[in-house]
């Protein structure tokens, strides 16, 4: 009775092992779904015409998404230039002030930014940016996107400078060095690996939001390098032909979402290696 | 020679945890050593981010209070959306909302569960592990917009076939495939931190069951899952949050009805959908203000649910 | 450090550099936002414009509502919507605002059944199925005024908007003269409480939903429904003809007195041969361009844009199976672009 009883547990465990195998691949199954689809309908459209020709008039064949391709890179180096520089401040704050009343107060609200969904960072933009300015703009939706990248640089500027040794900040110190330049000089270029990879990895996420760009970059079927005035991305682009019925637009937005889809897998590949390579071991 | 001897002195005060910085004047004197101007960049960049949260906070509840004194709590359980009358009730976007989230939430559950178990006990390394840990990670990065329009044109057919085989009509589009598309997009996020808590238990616990005759599906159902319920709780409660500001999936595959769907294959709004779709051309001033209340509502709701789950995560940790 | 202030200062600058350089340019470009249902014509327009006069026209087509809000909210130079402001809203914006038509068009009854057969429909047959009492294609009162189609016994998938739309104004405008229910529940505005349906964003959004939907019916502008090979119902209208929606039936509904600031409704006409659900679309933009700032320039190159639209524009209005604006409606036109001025003088030098 005991033999039975054995093999019985050991059946369940057999049986436990196999259905989680098999919902784990089945989970990866939707993500090879989801690529082969796009790689099988995004690359019968791309061509270099494609890349570098701008948008027809609705309804004729041809066209390209070239000033979505800019308006993305637009959107994403205005987001970088506006969240890089306060979040690196505030992550290396952080790691410098682990107690504190402000260093509670900011970590709570740095998690809390990070929950809110794209959507009301969009309505915030408007209200604050497009308003005032009376226009819409690549600039509020670049503030938009940047808000979004904040969170995530900071938390990781803060990760990656505590796992720096405080030795090293102290020989520096030790040595006479300031402690404005032992920071820029020293500590930073140690975690300079994590800080990028939060980098990067913050731009991989933004380049392909859309929800807070529909009502502050707005869209241009023209190619625009004026920050001050709306700008077409390769997210907007995607969700515009996508809902329309014409079976040229849906064909652009497939080979939009291939773009699109390569540039964030590109960015999270560079990411990992640059973890991996440039990572300075203590 | 002495201001570096100072310079030194004063870092090694801070060193020893003595923090000066409040003694500091940080009134902006152009002719300060760069020191002091440094350090008040770094305090700024601080301040920045509790100033930006709460400007976003107040400036969502100063654009909501027109609505918030015409409704007052009426907004909540009022089922007509009706700009033509100036009547708004959000409760279908409410419901629309719960039940998109936690149907994705039960959806994903046993997948991403499965992911924590596999990569936390069965194979914690080699490249089997590797390559199903990057899927996760490509899963998580693909932009929603791509998802919607993925599940607007393969996913929303395979949908349309399965409502005639059950004899529903044939639409396609509703809280069934939203709550699909969600629940693939926020399986990473369960699975990541359910990942990690399994990982955290400690082996002597798991040695003294195997030591005793357990099997290993007795082990995890009887000793790691009981130990680390309250982390893939929190994992969960973040992806729960994360499904609920989901916009642009949802939007393209929900079939924007403001009405409250009699059934799980009916079309519905979410209040993000609902905001994306409505916002630009709000007319009205009540209009506006409903729509910004509801971002506002939404703020709220990921932000308790963010806290809780960090919460939780916190009390694990220490624990640990 | 310092190289890091040295590299961020040339990168603002560069920026800024951009933003400013084409300042010449930035005159030459209008914003525009608005309707869907011209949209087609508006696009290919826009796109002759700027290869004719180097100006660029960026007109996104968000819905009538939004061209609304956008222009009161003086984020865009001109608003798009085929819904005419109406007192509420022309009170929100301040200043006086002018309306002019440039085509009409027509709302079809569009639907996704096999064989894509050409189907009657009769007023109250039209207002009971979007208001969600006709529930099935084969019940009795279609079948009845379709007598030589064999209908299936499909359910009805009723498609509307999601957005603010001056089609949907257009289209609830005219069941509300034809169904008192109608009028009753829902009313006529650009958005409604629809008692039943999915809704869909823009014109192309409708389009496409029942494109892909079998049994579903939507409302869309005629050009929607012929580049993409759909089936545009006959409606009975007052006279009690069965009209097909197009370029002369439309024309002909058009044949009515205009008031001197064009906004004027031409739903449920009372010619013979017009097509019920016909409807102008405007453009709408303020009559003293000197306000947010403004410059005379851009004041100049709107007007010229928007004669333009009425006269030599107009050759692409048929082509898209819309129609051109009528005569008499271009004479009132005219004598509106007269009245635009900056800093209380009239910009139109002819």
């Amino acid at each position: 009775m005991v033999n039975e009883r054995i093999f019985f547990r050991i059946f369940k465990d057999k049986l436990f092992k196999l259905s989680v195998i098999g919902f784990c691949f089945a989970s990866i199954l939707p993500l090879l779904f989801i690529l082969f689809y796009i790689f099988k309908n995004g690359i019968a459209v791309i061509n270099w015409q494609f890349l570098t020709e701008l948008p027809k008039p609705v309804g004729e064949i041809g066209g390209g998404i070239s000033n979505a391709i800019v308006g993305t890179v637009m959107l994403v180096l205005i987001s970088s230039i506006c969240s890089i520089p306060l979040g690196i401040g505030a992550g290396i704050y952080l790691s410098e002030h682990k107690q504190g009343k402000l260093s509670y107060a900011v970590r709570l609200c740095v998690e809390i930014l990070q929950g809110i969904p794209s959507i009301v960072i969009g309505i915030i933009a408007y209200v604050w940016i497009v308003m005032p300015l009376r226009t819409f703009s690549a600039v509020s939706g670049g503030i938009a996107l940047g808000i979004m990248m904040l969170p995530i640089i900071v938390r990781s500027t803060e990760e990656t400078l505590k796992l720096i040794p405080e030795s090293l900040k102290e020989a520096s110190l030790a040595l006479g060095v300031p402690y404005y330049k032992t920071i820029m000089k020293v500590i930073v270029p140690a975690g300079l690996s994590g800080i990028v990879t939060a980098v990067i990895i913050s731009v991989a996420r933004v380049a392909g939001e859309t929800a807070p760009l529909l009502f502050t970059a707005f869209g241009n079927p023209f190619m625009n390098i004026n920050i001050l005035k709306p700008v077409n991305s390769l997210p907007l682009l995607v969700f515009n032909y996508a809902a329309s019925p014409y079976p040229e637009w849906h064909a652009l937005a497939w080979g939009a979402s291939l773009v699109l889809a390569v540039l964030v897998l590109t960015l999270n590949v560079l990411a990992r290696i640059f973890t991996k390579k440039w990572k300075v071991q203590f | 020679m002495e201001t570096e001897l100072n310079t030194g002195a004063s870092s090694l005060l801070e060193f020893s945890g003595i923090d000066r910085s409040r003694e500091k004047d940080f009134r902006f004197d152009p002719f300060a050593a760069p020191e002091s101007v440094f350090k008040a960049v770094l305090f700024g960049s601080a301040l920045c981010m509790v100033l930006l949260l709460l400007c976003i906070f107040l400036t969502l509840l100063i654009n909501s209070l027109p609505s918030i004194k015409e409704f007052g709590f009426r907004f909540f359980y009022g089922k007509t959306w009706n700009p033509v009358t100036g009547e708004f009730g959000a409760l279908p976007f409410l419901v629309g909302t719960l039940i998109t989230s936690f149907l994705s939430l039960a959806i994903s559950l046993p997948f991403s569960l499965s992911l924590s178990i596999f990569l936390g006990e069965y194979s914690t390394k080699g490249t089997v592990a590797s390559l199903l840990q990057s899927a996760i990670e490509l899963l998580a990065g693909i932009p929603s917009v791509i998802y919607g329009f993925w599940g607007l044109f393969i996913l929303v057919p395979i949908v349309r076939s399965i409502e005639i085989k059950l004899g529903v009509t044939p639409i396609g589009v509703g809280i069934f495939t939203s709550a699909l598309v969600l629940s693939i997009m926020i399986i990473p996020y369960a699975a990541s931190l359910g990942r990690e808590v399994i990982r955290l238990v400690p082996d002597e616990l798991k040695e003294a069951a195997y030591s005793l005759g357990a099997t290993r599906f007795e082990v995890i159902k009887k000793v790691i899952l009981p130990y680390v319920i309250s982390g893939i709780t929190a994992g969960n409660l973040l992806a729960l949050g994360r499904a609920i500001g989901e916009t642009m999936a949802v939007t393209m595959v929900i079939g924007n009805s403001n009405v409250i769907p009699k059934s799980i294959f009916a079309p519905a709004n979410t209040m993000a959908s609902v905001i994306a779709n409505e916002f630009t051309e709000a007319t009205d001033d009540i209009y506006l203000s409903s729509l910004v209340e509801i971002g506002l509502l939404l703020f709220m709701v990921t932000m308790v649910i963010n806290i809780v789950g960090k919460q939780i995560i916190k009390k694990m940790s220490v624990q640990v | 450090m310092k190289k890091l202030l040295i590299i961020s200062a040339l990168s603002v600058t560069v920026l800024f550099y951009f933003a400013g350089l084409p300042t010449y340019a930035s005159e030459k470009e209008l914003l525009g936002a608005g309707a869907t249902f011209p949209f087609p014509l508006y696009s290919k327009m826009f796109d002759t414009y700027y290869q004719t006069n180097k100006v660029k026209i960026n007109y996104q087509a968000i819905g009538s509502g939004g061209g609304i809000q956008q222009l009161i909210s003086k984020t865009v130079d001109f608003g798009g919507t085929d819904a005419f402001m109406n007192a509420r809203e022309l009170k929100k914006a301040e200043l006086p605002i002018l309306h002019i038509p440039t085509c009409l068009g027509a709302v079809v009854v569009t639907y996704n059944l096999p064989d894509k057969p050409k189907l009657k429909f009769t007023p109250d047959v039209i207002a009971d199925i979007f208001l969600g009492k006709i529930t099935k294609w084969s019940d009795p009162r279609i079948t009845a005024v379709n007598p030589e189609v064999k209908l299936p016994d499909m359910g009805i998938v009723v498609v509307h908007r999601s957005d603010g739309s001056g089609t949907t104004f257009i289209f609830s405008d005219y069941l509300n003269k034809v169904s008192k229910e109608w009028a009753f529940k829902v009313g006529a505005d650009k958005s409604l409480n629809w008692p039943a349906g999915l809704g869909a964003k823009g014109n192309p959004g409708v389009a496409g939903l029942v494109n892909q939907t079998p049994g579903a019916i939507g409302y869309v502008e005629l050009i929607y429904t012929i580049q993409n090979n759909m089936p545009a119902g006959l409606i009975k209208n007052k006279a009690g003809n069965f009209i097909e929606p197009s370029l002369p039936s439309v024309s002909v509904a058009a044949n009515v007195d205009l008031p001197d600031d064009t906004r004027v409704s031409l739903t449920n006409t009372d010619a013979a041969e017009g097509y019920p659900i016909s409807g102008f679309t405007w453009l709408v933009f303020y009559k003293e361009q000197n306000y947010a700032e403004r410059s005379k320039e851009k004041a100049e190159e709107l007007l010229k844009l928007l004669w333009w639209m009425i006269h030599d524009g107009q050759q692409f209005t048929a082509p898209l199976h819309y129609s051109p604006v009528p005569p008499k409606a271009v004479e009132k036109a005219e004598k509106i672009l007269g009245s635009v001025t900056y800093e209380n003088v009239p910009l139109l030098k002819k």
